[in-house]
């Protein structure tokens, strides 16, 4: 890397990126709980991962450790095996109940 | 104002209103794209942190599979406009100062504490550049390889359950 | 600043190249089918593209009333961004000569370079997607789906095919590729990466010929069966997007086969047969003494007066060439142009010559049979590496 990026990649402070990283998490959250369609819930569950990750990468580089890089690796792995899994399940729900809304999925409820 | 906080505050701008486009838009595929934005948006914030193998990988992995595959079975579940949900009012006009309260609340604990300050400016043992993707083998062909290993048999079976899964039944 | 000076002539040329690969194609198809191709519009037929672009600018820009409006419209331009986007980082001569101390013949240097050229191609697959959903109409929403769905199978077998090459040259950098590639066995046969990873270069070109949805893979887009695939709502200028970004994918790939296997901007020929600098001007020239002939004997009319200039410009541009300051300089892009040229030749060759797949069979061709021949490829080429070292304990 010649010099110019070097001094580039270090102006930012890491608190910066923990309170993005929280503010998508929260987000994510919101999603999760308020909206209706399982699809848009899978979509927000992968917004709070995608926050996690900027977090693991910000304190990745503060403590200057190559660990959480790969903990970031393992993170997106795990969300592709989930999201094929949760995807198919979802597809399977709508040949039985029709309709994409969570709320029509209750025949367990009390 | 130097170029690498503008571009900071660019992509946690796009980030930001990619979520909040995903909580509001009405239609899935609408929820679908603005997520993209975030990930490439997240992609770029990475390679400013340094981690250019990591960036690569969340726009070859993240958006450029996973989010296929939303976007495909929105496509083919043909999932139309959300219905609209009856929730109380008080959820909404109590809800959203509330949650902004507890976002500053955090926000000041973060710039204020101990974590927050030592870590603010620290950048630990290592030089300024960035992570190369030599080093990253390194470490998880070597100390992680039976995470490495376990992972694929995960993926196998995920493979395996999505296809039993989503397979007619003759 | 020299980086928007290049990225400016970059631009031109390849809009330029764009627009004369459509007419390439024409000519070569309509001669294996035993036709002329366009003869009419300019000399040879080689105002053609002009002819097509004015025509496509003039023609009504129709929406579907149905159609998604913001989706429908962000699909042709995500496409064509990202098939231009992926073009600046391919190098087409020497890192060595540099103006102002900035590499000439490329736009950007990456250290992961092959990593991101796929990450563009994999965002790809959403300008298909979006513009077969966006349509809001049953043929470009079964050709979008089909299309995408063949693009990520193949995009599997793509990237496998390549790790073999990455073994043997151990870095993700274009510019240590190439020069890897450097050197001879037996002092005249140059150390392409394509004879080691004959195997991998094959997967590759299929994967990539199936990646870029060309004939005999182009089934979601072939016009007797999906009347045209994902883009039959566009028209004009839209279509005329989706149309270049096609081109582009063609000359990305084209481009990328150059590099990873056939050595990039080196010369077939050993550094020490120093007549090898007189090919390009003296291409040139003999190809300016053909037109000249052309035109004297066959042309007639205001084809005559065209194809004059054309002669003009191929004998200043050999002169040119042959001068000693600029035929060191211009040997790297030179070979890189020939060699993608005979990549682009082969893909043309392909479309006129095989019949199409058919979608299932696509399908099971891309999983059962290119998947697990990449991945062999891969098991192969990584235990004949490790060997030597496992000799030695």
């Amino acid at each position: 890397m010649d010099p110019g990026e070097e001094k580039r990649l270090s102006v930012i402070p890491i608190s910066y990126y923990l309170v993005l990283s929280a503010i998508l998490f929260g987000l994510g959250a919101v999603g999760v709980v308020f909206k209706r369609n399982i699809i848009t819930i899978l979509m927000s569950i992968e917004l709070m991962l995608n926050a996690v990750n900027l977090a693991f990468v910000a304190f990745a580089r503060a403590h200057g450790q190559i660990d959480g890089l790969v903990f970031v690796f393992f993170v997106i792995v795990v969300a592709a095996a989930e999201s094929a899994v949760g995807l198919a399940i979802v597809i399977m729900l709508t040949q039985n109940r029709q309709s994409l809304n969570v709320e029509r999925i209750n025949l367990l409820k009390f | 104002m130097s170029v690498p906080f503008i571009v900071f505050f660019a992509c946690a701008f796009l980030a930001v209103l990619g979520a909040v486009l995903l909580i509001f838009s009405w239609e899935p595929i609408h929820s679908a794209l603005s997520l993209v934005l975030v990930m490439m948006s997240l992609a770029v914030l990475y390679l400013l942190l340094g981690a250019e193998f990591i960036a690569a990988v969340q726009i070859i992995v993240y958006a450029g599979a996973i989010m296929v595959l939303f976007v495909f079975v929105i496509m083919l579940l043909n999932a139309g406009t959300e219905e609209r949900t009856d929730a109380s009012k008080l959820a909404k006009l109590a809800g959203v100062p509330m949650g902004f309260f507890l976002l500053l609340l955090i926000a000041r604990w973060l710039w204020t504490s101990v974590v927050g300050t030592t870590i603010a400016n620290g950048l630990g043992a290592r030089s300024n550049a960035g992570v190369s993707t030599r080093e990253l083998s390194m470490v998880l062909f070597q100390q992680y390889l039976f995470p490495f290993e376990a992972t694929s048999i995960l993926i196998l079976v995920a493979l395996l359950g999505a296809w039993i899964l989503a397979r007619k039944n003759d | 600043m020299v980086s928007l000076v290049k990225i400016a002539v970059l631009l031109f040329v390849v809009m330029t190249a764009l627009a004369y690969l459509t007419w390439f194609e024409r000519k070569v198809v309509a001669r294996i089918q035993s036709r002329w191709g366009p003869y009419y519009v300019g000399a040879h037929g080689l105002l053609q593209p002009l002819a097509d672009g004015v025509k496509f600018l003039f023609k009504e820009d129709m929406t579907p009333p149905t159609a998604d409006k913001f989706t429908y419209t962000i699909a042709p331009f995500l496409a064509l961004m990202l098939a231009l986007t992926a073009i600046a980082l391919i190098p087409f001569g020497s890192p060595a000569i540099q103006v102002l101390g900035q590499p000439v013949f490329m736009v950007s240097n990456l250290d992961i370079g092959l990593l991101f050229l796929f990450a563009i191609t994999s965002i790809g697959v959403y300008g298909v997607a979006l513009a077969g959903w966006s349509s809001n109409s049953k043929y470009p929403l079964l050709g979008g789906l089909r299309s995408s769905a063949q693009m990520i199978s193949y995009e599997v077998s793509l990237t496998l095919s390549v790790v073999g090459v990455l073994l043997i040259a151990g870095t993700l950098n274009f510019n240590s590729i190439i020069s890897g590639q450097s050197g001879y066995y037996f002092h005249f046969i140059p150390r392409w990466h394509v004879i080691p990873q004959l195997v991998g270069f094959l997967c590759y070109i299929t994967a990539a010929i199936a990646e870029t949805n060309r004939i005999p893979f182009d089934l979601p887009e072939a016009e007797t069966e999906l009347v045209a695939g994902f883009h039959t709502e566009y028209s004009s200028f839209k279509f005329a997007m989706f149309f270049m970004a096609e081109y582009a994918n063609m000359i990305t790939v084209s481009c990328l086969a150059t590099i990873l296997f056939f050595g990039g901007w080196l010369s077939p020929f050993p550094d020490s047969w120093e007549w090898q600098l007189f090919i390009p001007g003296g291409g040139l020239v003999l190809l300016g003494m053909y037109c000249a002939w052309d035109t004297v004997v066959n042309m007639r009319g205001i084809a005559q007066l065209q194809f004059a200039v054309v002669t003009l410009l191929c004998l200043v541009g050999g002169a040119i060439c042959l001068m000693p300051g600029v035929r060191e300089v211009i040997q790297g892009p030179f070979w890189f142009t020939t060699k993608v040229i005979a990549f682009l030749f082969f893909y043309v060759w392909t479309r006129g010559t095989l019949p199409r797949f058919r979608y299932d069979q696509l399908m099971d061709f891309g999983w059962k049979l290119l998947l697990p021949v990449s991945l062999a490829n891969l098991v192969v080429t990584s235990f004949v590496m490790i060997v030597p070292y496992l000799r030695h304990g």
